[in-house]
């Protein structure tokens, strides 16, 4: 039986058939440059950037058109919402200032090649599908383009030996890791005879009817072993180990890059599958979440507190703040569907994930332009007198510091500010607590990172040379920071605007 | 139902059976002239007595990954031969859209020098 797709599919992946071509583009293009040129290629890939998002405008204003909220494409394997279009730009954003953050950062390192970009690309093309999927297949596939990508990417600089290292760590539990999830896919396959969320879904409410004082045990195996693996790939708490040695080994660009789009995809495929597919589950989940939660918060902050390498301080960073987004989670699946505690959880985790791309990325492109001929420049003694080296950039890297720690005129409140309300708003009020005082633990470990900037002498008191590309993603991530956080109106509107279908009744209503 | 598993226990008892009988027609058939390089694990050019911490080229590995990339690719397209009428232009399309990609890697191994054997 053919099946012939029509106009509609294609414009729906037109993003990710672009960046794909683009991507290949830079392979062979990479072949025919010589050494001098090889900028051309982070131009490229911008470009390609750029091309994607046209590409996703493009879809928008087919759905306006339309009057739809969104669309299925490639036999309902893939739905574009606007939850989809959100991640879309997001994972671009990310991409782009990375891109920009590397440029001189490779040639620092010697590495200058176009497979890092085309790489790059690849992995949001991999994202791009984990946003879209709505069939387990496609995300998984997603997945595993978006993960071996990054697993290169990672192990970037051939001769170092900590990349090498950290590359290896990444590969094997990101391995092990997408084995176990891929078990828990198929235990669900097994027990509802669908790949599709959907399917998933109607198969699991129909177990619980057949059996209405219990559920079905060979569920709660399956949603734990698909929540290990999706907890392996956010780094929450007892599957965290390989993120910091990951963090700390990779080229620093790659290392933002990681924390914020990476980790965006996939909290887009945890969303995605959570909340459509093993929806009928959540009383068993929201347990697990509670606990997962704590454990993330308390270990990630405590261990925060004694790093004396920069990424490594970062990386427990961002597995606290996964603690927090889990939080938010914890919140909306605890109530019913139209409660307000409901919208406001999820609008704490898509704002939280718009917000930290750019602070994070801020702080990590502050550390990459650490990075000189003879310094790696990713120890605190490194950023010792900053201030007086490069006045401009350390009064960037506090402002990312303070909006990480949550900081109210800053962007970082208010992703905190709607995980917290909708946690009170569904009544768990000592975990609101809780995280509050983990806020406090968050706050004193990075000032620490300032007071060594402002406070202390130079070891080395050369002015610091900032390349271009660097100073305009500074520069971008540190006015979307300080702008989301005075004036969150308009970004709150878009998050509210894309969750507009954030329930299945309407997306069943996409699917043909 | 332990019926269903009949035909389970005739796959394993025909199995027990051909096997043996197999390796002995093969035995009586044919010529036996064994040599000391004949009788090696593995005939591939390679002395297998070694200590297996010892290091070997990292180009086998390339070569391996190779031979797995293009071999998947035929496992691709042998069903889509099987089924080539019935998918008909749609199918012929996305299969040249798969080899471009394909070729797109062939063509960056190649001046990248994989290929060649130093």
């Amino acid at each position: 039986m053919a099946q012939n797709f029509g106009r509609v599919d294609y414009l729906m992946a037109l993003p990710i058939i672009l960046l794909t071509l683009f991507a290949l583009g830079i392979l062979l293009l990479d072949l025919m440059l010589p050494a001098h040129w090889k900028k051309i290629n982070a131009l490229t890939a911008l470009a390609g950037i750029l091309f994607s998002a046209a590409g996703v405008v493009k879809i928008q204003l087919a759905l306006n058109a339309a009057g739809v909220p969104g669309e299925s494409a490639f036999l309902n394997s893939m739905v574009v919402d606007r939850f989809t279009i959100y991640f879309w730009y997001l994972f671009l954003a990310g991409a782009a200032i990375s891109i920009l953050m590397s440029v001189r950062y490779l040639e620092i390192e010697h590495e200058n090649h176009g497979e890092f970009y085309a790489l790059l690309l690849f992995s949001v093309v991999g994202m791009m599908c984990m946003a879209a999927g709505f069939d387990v297949v496609l995300i998984f596939i997603g997945l595993e383009l978006m993960a071996i990508s990054t697993y290169v990417l990672v192990g970037f600089l051939r001769t170092d030996r900590r990349s090498n290292e950290a590359a290896l760590k990444y590969l094997l539990l990101g391995a092990f890791s997408s084995g176990i999830f891929a078990y828990g896919l198929s235990l669900f396959y097994g027990l509802t005879g669908s790949t599709s969320l959907l399917g998933i879904r109607s198969g699991l409410v129909r177990l619980a009817a057949a059996h209405p004082y219990h559920t079905d045990p060979i569920a709660v195996v399956a949603l734990l072993t698909t929540a290990t693996g999706l907890f392996f790939k956010i780094a929450a708490m007892p599957f965290h180990q390989w993120l910091p040695d990951a963090y700390e080994g990779a080229p620093t660009s790659v290392t933002g890059f990681m924390s914020v789009a990476v980790k965006a995809a996939a909290w887009a495929m945890l969303l995605r599958i959570f909340l459509w597919g093993l929806y009928p589950l959540r009383t068993v989940y929201v347990a697990l979440l509670i606990f997962i939660s704590i454990l993330t918060m308390t270990g990630a902050n405590l261990a925060a507190l004694t790093q004396s390498n920069l990424k490594r301080l970062l990386a427990y960073s961002s597995i606290a703040h996964v603690g927090y987004m889990l939080l938010g989670l914890v919140a909306l699946a605890s109530v019913a569907y139209p409660a307000p505690a409901f919208f406001d959880g999820l609008k704490g985790i898509l704002l939280y994930l718009l917000v930290y791309t750019f602070m994070n990325l801020g702080a990590f492109g502050v550390i990459a332009s650490l990075r000189q001929r003879n310094v790696i420049g990713d120890e605190m003694d490194d950023i010792a007198g900053l201030y007086f080296r490069a006045p401009t950039e350390a009064v960037l890297m506090l402002i990312f510091l303070l909006s990480l720690a949550g900081i109210p005129p800053l962007a970082g409140f208010y992703g905190k500010y709607f995980i917290f309300l909708s946690l009170i708003e569904s009544g768990h009020y000592v975990l609101a607590s809780l995280a509050v005082l983990y806020a406090v633990f968050g706050l004193y470990y990075y000032m620490r990172i300032a007071n060594q900037i402002f406070m202390r002498e130079a070891l080395d008191k050369t002015p610091l040379p900032i390349s271009v590309g660097m100073r305009l993603a500074l520069g971008v991530s540190a006015f979307a920071t300080v702008y989301i956080g005075i004036f969150p109106e308009q970004f709150i509107r878009i998050v509210n605007w894309s969750l507009g279908i954030a329930q299945t009744p309407s997306v069943a209503s996409l699917v043909r | 139902m332990p019926q269903n598993y009949v035909p389970i226990f005739i796959f394993i008892a025909f199995i027990g059976i051909l096997i043996p009988v197999t390796l002995l027609a093969a035995k009586l058939v044919r010529p036996d002239n064994p040599s000391k390089s004949k009788l090696m694990p593995y005939e591939c050019g390679i002395d297998p007595v070694d200590s297996s911490r010892g290091r070997y080229t990292v180009r086998y590995y390339i070569v391996a990954i190779l031979f797995v990339v293009f071999d998947v690719e035929t496992i691709f397209l042998f069903p889509w031969a099987v089924q080539f009428k019935a998918l008909g232009v749609f199918g012929l399309i996305e299969m040249l859209i798969f080899l471009l990609i394909l070729v797109v890697g062939y063509i960056w191994i190649w001046k990248k020098g994989a290929l060649e054997w130093v």
